[in-house]
C-alpha cells in the first residue's frame, strides 16, 4: 500500500501547490500607456506597397504617411505629407507641395526624391528594388505614366488620362510612402524591419506572438498619446474574446455579432461605424429566370434584408439601397430607398415574367474578407426565395474556391452567387463590376454580366471629372438606374466594430476601417 | 543493433519520398491559387496570372516539384509569400513550440496514464479501479478542443488564474515559470485523451502479464507486492505500452493542431492552418515534411527502443 498512496497524494499535493503558484501571478494587468490590440491574424509584412489585407492596414496605418488621408470620420481627402497639391485643366498632372522638414524614423529626409523612389519601384520594372515585391494592389496607380521631382519639396505625377480617384487612391495604404534608405539596407526584408514618417515607428516584430511600434515624439502632426502599441495576433474569434474578457487585451476588432453581448456594461465600450462595404448577391442577367428584369426586382422585393441585419447579423449591418455604401457620403444618392419585404409584390412579377417555379442555383462561401455570416444569411435568402415560389438550391464552397468560381462569371454554372466588397473609391465597384467591359471575359468583376450603356456612360465620365460636385452627381444617377435595373439583390452595408476596456480613451472607427491609434489614451 | 537501425533508416527515404509527393499534389489538386488569395476582390485574371508569375507559379506542375525537392534537399525550403520569411526559419521557429506543447503533453499522458492503469490494474475492480476507469473513459469521450475552450472560460475568464492564450506574456520577463502558467492548461487539455488511451492499454496489458506463471511464482518466493508490480510486472509490460506511447506521440502531435487554434499556441499546428487557408504552398510544403520526417524519425526510436527491451522483435 505504502508507495502506491504515497505516490497518489503526493501527486495531488505537487499538481495543487504548482496550481496555486502559477495562478497566484496570471493577474498581472497590461501596464498604462501600452496600448494592447487583439488583430485578426499576424500581418504578412509591414511593407504597404506588399500587402492587401486589411488587418495590415491596421499596423501600417499607425506606421506610415501618405502624401494624402482621410479627413477623420469620412472618407474626403486631406493634407498630409503633402501641403497641398494643383491638378492640371485636362486632369491628367498632380502637383503636390511636400511638407518641410518631416524624417524618416530611420532619420533620413522625406523629399521629393523619396516619393519618387515609391512610385517607381511599385510601378516601374526595371527600379533596382522592384524585386523588394511583388506589389499585388499597384495597378491602383496604373494611370501613372510617370513621376517626377520638380525640387526638393515639389513632385509631379502624370497620368496616362484622366482618373478622378487617384486621390483617394494616394489616401489608401497601397500609397504610404516608405523610407529609401530602409529599403536600400533591408531589400526583401525590408516588410519586417519598417521605417515611415508615422506617429509610431517599428520596435520589434515576434513572429506569430506580437508587433510592437513606439510613440515618434517627432510627430509632424503631433506627437502620440501612447507609449507603444502592441499588435498581437488571435486568429480565433471565440479565443480574441476570451482575452478581451481575461483582460489580456485592450482592444479588440471584428467582434463577432453574438459575442457583442458579453461586452455590456461599464467595463468596456462598444464602437460601431458603418464603412465603404456592400453585401449583395449577383444575379446571372445573361440567362436563366434572372435574364429578365422583372425577376431581378421580385428577388429584391422576396428577400427580408431587415432580418437578415437584424436577426441573423445581431445589429451588425445596416439594409443597403443600392451598389454604392452611404459611407462614401458625398457621392450616395439620399433619394434611394432600399427595396422594400413585400412578398405578394414579388410573386405578381414573377407571375408577369412567367417565373413560377423557377429552379435557382445559388453560390454560397464559407467565409471570406467581409462576407459576415455568409452560410446563415444564405440559408435565411433561400427560405425567402423558396416562400415566393422559387426552388433555389445552395452550393457551398469555401472562399478561395468560391473566388475561383465566382471571378469567372456564373455563366452555365449558377443563377445567384453572394459577394461582398470595401473600397476606398466610389468608382472602384461599379467601374469593376458593373459595366459592360468589366465583363469576365474582359478582365472584370462582372460576373453576372449586366449591361446598361447608359450606366456605362456615366462611370466612364464620372471617372475623368476632375471636380467632386460633377462626379456626385453623375454617381447619384448611376446609383438610381441600377436600383432600377437591380443586377444585385442589395443587401447589406457593414458596421464595423471594435470593442476597448474601460481603460482606453480617445478612440474612434473610421469609415475607411482603418485603425488610428495617435490620439488614444489608455491609462 | 547497429545494422538493424541503419535498415529502418533506409526504410524512411521511401516514405519521406511518397510524402513530398502526396502534400506537393494535395497542394497542386485543391481548388483556388495563392494569387487569388492574396488578391482577394481584386484578383482579376490579369491580375492573378501576373502575381502568380512573380511568384514563379506559372511552370509545369512537374517541373516545380522537381525544382522544390531539389532545393530541400540541399536544405532551401523556399519562402513563405503569407509570412514573407524563409520557410525553414519559420517552420523551425514554430516546432519548436508545438514540441514544448506536444512534448509536456506526452510526458503528462505517459507518466499518469501508465500510473494509472497499473494502479487500476492492481486494484482489479476495487473502488480505485473502478474511479480511474470512469475518470478514463471520460477523458476519451470529451473532444480536446470543446474541454480547451471550457478550461479558458473557467480559469481564465472567471476565475483569471491562468493566461488565455498565447506561449509567452506580451510585457516581462520569460523564465520557466512564466512558461508553465501558459503550457498548464494547453499541455493538459492536449493530454487528456491520450492519458485516458494509455491507463486503459497499460491496465490491460498489466493484467495480461500479472496472469503469468511468474509472477505466481514471484510472490510465492514473497517479493513484496510493490516489487512484484513495478519491477517484474510493469516491465514485462512495457513490451506492449511502448508501441501505444509512439502511436500517442503521432496524437499529441496532430492534436496539438487544434489545441494550438483554442490556445493560440504558436506552434506549427496553428501554422499549417493557416498557411492552408492563405494557400502558402511553400509553407505547407516544408511544414508537413518536416513534421514527418520528425514523426518518421521517432517511430524509428519507438522502434528501436522496444527492440532493446525485448530482442524478440529484431528481425
Amino acid at each position: 500500500m505504502g508507495v502506491l498512496s504515497w505516490t497518489r497524494r503526493g501527486v495531488l499535493a505537487a499538481g495543487t501547490a504548482m496550481a496555486l503558484s502559477l495562478g497566484m501571478q496570471a493577474e498581472a494587468q497590461t501596464p498604462p500607456g501600452v496600448l494592447i490590440v487583439g488583430q485578426i491574424a499576424e500581418p504578412k509584412a509591414l511593407d504597404p506597397a506588399a500587402v492587401t489585407a486589411v488587418n495590415d492596414f491596421r499596423i501600417l496605418m499607425n506606421v506610415y504617411d501618405g502624401l494624402v488621408r482621410y479627413k477623420s470620420g469620412t472618407l474626403e481627402v486631406e493634407p498630409a505629407l503633402a501641403t497641398g497639391w494643383e491638378i492640371s485643366e485636362d486632369g491628367t498632372e498632380y502637383t503636390f507641395t511636400l511638407r518641410e522638414g518631416v524624417s524618416f524614423h530611420d532619420g533620413s529626409p522625406f523629399n521629393a526624391e523619396a516619393v519618387v523612389f515609391n512610385f517607381e519601384r511599385m510601378l516601374n520594372e526595371d527600379h533596382p528594388y522592384h524585386n523588394t515585391g511583388p506589389f499585388p494592389l499597384a495597378f491602383f496607380f496604373s494611370a501613372v505614366e510617370s513621376v517626377e521631382a520638380v525640387d526638393d519639396l515639389t513632385v509631379k505625377f502624370t497620368l496616362n488620362a484622366p482618373y478622378a480617384p487617384f486621390l483617394s487612391n494616394l489616401a489608401y495604404p497601397t500609397g504610404l510612402i516608405v523610407s529609401p534608405a530602409a529599403v536600400e539596407q533591408y531589400g526583401a526584408d525590408f516588410g519586417r524591419n519598417p521605417s515611415g514618417t508615422g506617429p509610431f515607428k517599428f520596435a520589434e516584430w515576434r513572429s506569430n506572438e506580437a508587433v510592437v511600434v513606439e510613440a515618434n515624439p517627432e510627430y509632424w502632426d503631433g506627437a502620440p498619446g501612447l507609449q507603444a502599441v502592441v499588435f498581437r495576433p488571435i486568429t480565433d474569434a471565440n479565443t480574441r474574446t476570451a482575452e478581451m474578457l481575461a483582460g489580456g487585451i485592450d482592444m479588440m476588432v471584428e467582434v463577432p455579432p453574438v459575442a457583442l453581448s458579453e461586452f455590456q456594461g461599464d467595463a468596456f465600450q462598444i464602437f460601431e461605424q458603418a464603412g465603404p462595404h456592400v453585401w449583395f448577391l449577383i444575379l446571372n442577367a445573361k440567362e436563366g429566370p434572372f435574364a429578365d428584369k422583372r425577376v431581378r426586382q421580385a428577388a429584391n422585393y422576396a428577400i427580408n434584408k431587415s432580418a437578415l441585419v437584424d436577426d441573423v447579423l445581431e445589429g451588425t449591418a445596416e439594409v443597403a439601397a443600392g451598389p454604392t455604401p452611404p459611407a462614401f457620403a458625398w457621392a450616395y444618392n439620399e433619394e434611394l430607398e432600399p427595396y422594400p419585404y413585400d412578398p405578394e409584390k414579388a410573386k405578381e412579377l414573377i407571375a408577369e415574367a412567367g417565373a413560377e417555379g423557377a429552379e435557382l442555383t445559388f453560390y454560397v462561401t464559407e467565409g471570406g474578407s467581409g462576407m459576415l455570416d455568409p452560410i446563415a444569411m444564405g440559408t435565411a435568402i433561400q427560405a425567402d426565395l423558396n416562400a415566393v415560389g422559387f426552388d433555389t438550391k445552395i452550393e457551398t464552397y469555401e472562399w478561395n474556391t468560391f473566388l475561383g468560381e465566382v471571378n469567372p462569371g456564373l455563366e452555365g454554372k449558377a443563377d445567384m452567387a453572394e459577394m461582398a466588397w470595401m473600397t476606398n473609391d466610389p468608382d472602384t465597384l461599379p467601374f469593376l463590376a458593373l459595366r459592360t467591359d468589366a465583363w469576365p471575359d474582359k478582365g472584370g468583376f462582372n460576373s453576372g454580366y449586366y449591361s446598361n450603356s447608359e450606366v456605362d456612360t456615366l462611370l466612364e465620365e464620372a471617372r475623368v471629372a476632375t471636380d467632386q460636385d460633377k462626379r456626385a452627381e453623375l454617381y447619384k444617377e448611376m446609383q438610381s438606374i441600377v436600383q432600377e435595373d437591380a443586377p444585385w439583390v442589395f443587401v447589406a452595408n457593414w458596421k464595423q466594430n471594435a470593442v476597448t476596456s474601460d481603460r482606453v480613451e480617445g478612440f474612434e472607427l473610421q469609415p475607411s476601417f482603418f485603425l488610428l491609434l495617435d490620439d488614444v489614451v489608455k491609462n | 543493433m547497429g545494422s538493424y537501425i541503419l535498415k529502418r533508416l533506409v526504410s524512411a527515404i521511401p516514405v519521406l519520398l511518397g510524402i513530398t509527393v502526396i502534400v506537393f499534389a494535395i497542394m497542386a489538386l485543391i481548388p483556388g491559387d495563392p494569387a487569388t488569395a492574396i488578391l482577394g476582390s481584386y484578383a482579376t485574371p490579369e491580375n492573378v496570372e501576373k502575381l502568380n508569375r512573380d511568384l514563379g507559379l506559372d511552370k509545369p506542375a512537374v517541373q516545380r516539384y522537381f525544382i522544390w525537392l531539389f532545393n530541400m534537399m540541399q536544405g532551401d525550403f523556399g519562402r513563405s509569400f503569407s509570412l514573407n520569411r524563409p520557410v525553414l526559419d519559420e517552420v523551425l521557429d514554430r516546432f519548436g513550440a508545438t514540441l514544448v506543447l506536444a512534448g509536456t503533453s506526452f510526458v503528462l499522458c505517459s507518466l499518469i496514464g501508465v500510473a494509472a492503469g497499473v494502479v487500476s490494474a492492481a486494484r482489479q475492480y476495487g473502488f480505485a479501479d473502478k474511479a480511474i476507469t470512469f475518470v478514463v473513459l471520460l477523458g476519451i469521450s470529451i473532444p480536446s478542443f470543446f474541454l480547451g475552450m471550457m478550461m479558458i472560460l473557467i480559469f481564465a475568464v472567471q476565475l483569471r488564474w491562468f493566461p488565455a492564450s498565447g506561449m509567452w506574456p506580451i510585457y516581462g520577463d520569460r523564465n520557466l515559470l512564466v512558461l508553465l502558467d501558459h503550457l498548464l492548461m494547453p499541455a493538459l487539455a492536449l493530454a487528456v485523451v491520450a492519458t485516458g488511451v494509455v491507463a486503459r492499454l497499460s491496465r490491460s496489458a498489466m493484467l495480461e502479464v500479472l496472469r503469468q506463471d511468474y509472477i505466481r511464482t514471484a510472490r510465492a518466493k514473497g517479493v513484496p507486492e510493490r516489487g512484484v508490480i513495478w519491477r517484474h510486472a510493469l516491465r514485462a509490460a512495457m513490451v506492449s505500452i511502448i508501441p501505444v506511447l509512439g502511436i500517442q506521440a503521432g496524437f499529441v502531435l496532430s492534436g496539438a493542431v487544434y489545441i494550438e487554434m483554442v490556445f493560440q499556441w504558436p506552434g506549427v499546428g496553428r501554422m499549417l492552418v493557416d498557411a492552408i487557408l492563405k494557400r502558402d504552398i511553400l509553407l505547407v510544403q516544408g511544414g508537413v515534411v518536416f513534421v514527418a520526417a520528425c514523426y518518421v524519425g521517432f517511430n524509428i526510436v519507438v522502434d528501436v527502443a522496444q527492440s532493446l527491451l525485448d530482442p524478440r522483435i529484431k528481425t
